[in-house]
């Protein structure tokens, strides 16, 4: 114990040399796993796309991934007022395309929404997926959906078919719902019932979440057992992605067959 | 430095049982409610922890006749915050997955009394060995109870132990129904206080005196 350890110009030279080596220590740990942590991300996000996809297997290392996502996923940037495909509108920055970010919050870029799908604006611009079979053809689209569950907006991939009406699959992969509850919507018995269900009955809007739908019902997939505002926050989310307001102008005017 | 080998085992075996931060001290409670649903994130939250804790310790018990002590507990918490962003940077990095699940909770290892207690109790009076071997000492301590309680929340909430399937359940075509209580959070506060009473029926010592 030092005696003069309690001095003003003591305290002060202690204080700044622990902040000085303690800035340096976290700087150099977040500019030094920066790739990586992105690298993470990316393949996250491909892997969602890829399972919404139907091709992505349990254990696929990092560069598998990767290489499937090139061969077999094309991204496409849709404007949804018209269901055109546009240019990426962000490329010009160099940056990675989302649109639940600032896209989604710039008047400019965005549109408000209404009903109560649980956001207020959402972006113009969308990017969906073109899934190619082995031959190059497109065999499914893949479209980004969003919407509020029982807690927080859940976030998903919904895999149409290329006759822009048969659903493939519905993958969530981020939400905040009760797990063995809400959270059931990640459960693999659930998610199949999705497969071959149709979105549209003579061009209006027909998928639903539903009370013990029957899995005849070609419109409407059976509801959590202990989760129906979770169910019903699926529901809405479809009802609305589907819709004029979402993809519909794309789904009907099919643009990824010309 | 009497840092004899006796007392360096009970600066690291003493706190699992006999001292344990979460079973004698109540302290970290929050943390260890919230990340226990599976094993697999109670076993990355204890390695987090038991760093951040091992390391907190040391670089304190290093500078502690440098520390001014109007200022003491501030420079923990800078020390401690700057051990947290490094692990969940590492997390981000090597276990992208994992660090997804525990989300905020990683963060939140600067609050948990744990890592300050420590720091304020035990390194700011002993040498950098010792505090060490205590820091790593207690997080071993708070290991020992989140892996009980993830194993338990696990295996009668989900059915699974790290994810493989131990008793099939119903809605897989099982015959095991998993019990919805222990997949939520608060049901952490009844294994815990039912581990308190068992830890205090074997070490009746611990029982606090009557008022």
């Amino acid at each position: 114990m030092s005696a003069n350890k309690e001095t003003l110009g003591r305290t002060v030279g202690v204080v700044l040399a622990v902040c000085l080596v303690c800035s340096i220590v976290v700087s150099s740990a977040a500019v030094g796993l920066r790739s990586l942590q992105q690298s993470n991300a990316a393949v996250d996000k491909k892997t969602n796309i890829l399972t919404a996809a139907g091709l992505y297997e349990a254990g696929m290392s990092k560069a598998a991934v990767k290489e499937r996502y090139e061969a077999r996923v094309e991204e496409k940037f849709v404007d949804l007022a018209t269901g055109e495909y546009v240019e990426n509108p962000v490329a010009a920055t160099g940056k990675p395309f989302d649109m639940y970010g600032k896209l989604a919050k710039d008047p400019n870029t965005s549109v408000k929404v209404e009903g109560n799908v649980g956001f207020s604006r959402r972006s113009a611009v969308a990017n969906v997926f073109h899934i190619k079979a082995e031959d190059g053809s497109i065999s499914r689209i893949i479209l980004p959906v969003h919407g509020s569950g029982l807690w927080d907006l859940m976030y998903g991939f919904l895999a149409v078919s290329s006759d822009g009406n048969t659903i493939e699959e519905l993958v969530y992969y981020q939400h905040k719902e009760t797990p063995g509850l809400g959270g059931e919507i990640q459960n693999p018995a659930w998610m199949a019932k999705w497969n071959g269900k149709k979105i549209f009955d003579n061009g209006e809007v027909a998928i639903k979440v539903k009370k013990q739908a029957g899995s005849d019902n070609p419109y409407a997939v059976d509801a959590l057992s202990g989760a129906t505002l979770t169910s019903n926050g699926v529901s809405n989310t479809l009802q609305y992605w589907a819709g004029e307001n979402g993809f519909g102008p794309y789904l009907e005017r099919q643009s990824w067959k010309s | 430095m009497a840092s004899n080998a006796k007392e360096m085992k009970k600066a690291l075996f003493g706190p699992i049982i006999d001292s344990n931060p979460i079973a004698l001290h109540v302290l970290g409670i929050c943390s260890a409610l919230a990340i226990t649903t599976k094993l697999e994130t109670a076993l990355v939250m204890s390695l987090a922890l038991t760093s951040v804790l091992a390391f907190s310790n040391l670089f304190i018990s290093i500078i502690r006749n440098h520390i001014p002590s109007s200022v003491r507990i501030i420079i923990q918490m800078t020390i401690i915050a700057s051990l947290v962003i490094v692990v969940d940077q590492i997390l981000k990095a090597y276990s992208y997955e994992i660090s997804k699940q525990l989300s905020v909770f990683v963060g939140l290892i600067i609050t948990n009394c744990i890592v300050m207690g420590r720091a304020e109790a035990y390194a700011m009076k002993s040498p950098p060995m010792m505090s060490l071997l205590d820091g790593i000492g207690n997080g071993l301590g708070y290991s020992f109870i989140l892996i009980v309680i993830g194993t338990i929340k696990e295996l009668f909430g989900f059915g699974t132990i790290l994810g493989f399937e131990i008793l099939p359940l119903v809605t897989n075509g099982g015959w095991y129904q998993a019990n919805g209580l222990l997949i939520l959070p608060f049901s952490s506060f009844f294994l815990i206080g039912g581990m308190i009473w068992f830890i205090r029926t074997i070490r009746p010592e611990q029982v606090e005196p009557k008022d």
